[in-house]
């Protein structure tokens, strides 16, 4: 299965990270891929329910992505589906889940981004690929999974 | 972006399967091999060996060229790139989103901090 985990340590109670992720002011702060605004934030968080955010990027360029609420514990987990609304980048579905975990100083966010691009593998196979993915991506470049 | 998308399709679709990324990463180790050497080490029939080398062939994943009788296989890393590219969009997306939450989330629990105080 194609998919992406990234983990991050902030000092905020998990129900802060929670509201930060579920709420259209929280979600207008933060959503992105650089520092360019967020134009449309809409959150029914419920199971369900669904969001919708848009976003512009530097480069003067639109974006928007929907989905809908799968599971929703406050404050430990959250998972939602995705999709591109338009398709260019890619016409999938894919799964959005994040769990927060309490720890000492705060929060520790696992951020999993799934499903990405595998019809295929979701209808014939279980077994995942990335393994071999990351055994050949040192012939190209290496994906730099950042955590703090 | 429709023949960027099905090439991605290919790729994936390409990818997912355990005989074809052996064959890959086989290639990977091995400047260029002959189809039966490429066959040899799996349980499956030569013929079974051809079918995925077709899968890949589609996929622009491997290229053929023809000395004589022999065929020689080798890797062709352009859609793999391509593939990775794709998938480090994603994760440069989330990776600034998820920074900026965290220094969000930091300032609003800050503020909240203070109000108890």
């Amino acid at each position: 299965m194609t998919s992406l985990t990234l983990v991050r340590r902030i000092k905020a109670r998990p129900s802060t990270v929670f509201d930060a992720l579920t709420t259209p002011e929280g979600i207008a702060s933060w959503w992105g891929p650089d520092g360019g605004p967020v134009l449309v934030a809409e959150t029914d968080p419920q199971v369900g329910g669904r969001f919708r955010v848009r976003f512009r990027m530097l480069d003067g360029s639109e974006h928007e992505s929907s989905g809908e609420y799968l599971e929703l514990v406050k404050p430990e987990r959250l998972s939602m589906s995705w999709r591109w609304t338009g398709g260019a980048e890619d016409p999938g579905e894919s799964l959005v889940e994040i769990r927060l975990r309490a720890v000492a100083d705060g929060t520790e966010l696992t951020f999993t981004h799934s499903r990405l691009h595998d019809e295929e593998s979701r209808r014939s196979h279980q077994e995942g690929w990335t393994g071999a993915l990351d055994k050949l991506q040192r012939h190209f470049l290496v994906i730099e999974r950042s955590s703090p | 972006m429709v023949n960027y998308n099905k090439r991605l399709d290919r790729t994936f679709a390409a990818l997912v399967d355990p005989t074809r990324r052996a064959l890959l990463a086989r290639l990977e180790r091995e400047d260029g091999a002959s189809i039966s050497a490429l066959a040899q080490p799996f349980v499956i029939k030569l013929p079974a060996v051809m079918k995925h080398l077709d899968v890949l062939d589609n996929a622009g994943l491997i290229t053929r060229s023809k000395v004589g009788r022999t065929v020689t296989i080798r890797l062709r890393p352009e859609p793999m790139r391509e593939a990775m590219d794709w998938l480090r969009r994603y994760e440069r997306f989330w990776s600034k989103s998820l920074d900026r939450l965290a220094a969000y989330a930091e300032t609003k629990e800050a503020e909240a901090r203070k109000k108890r105080r």
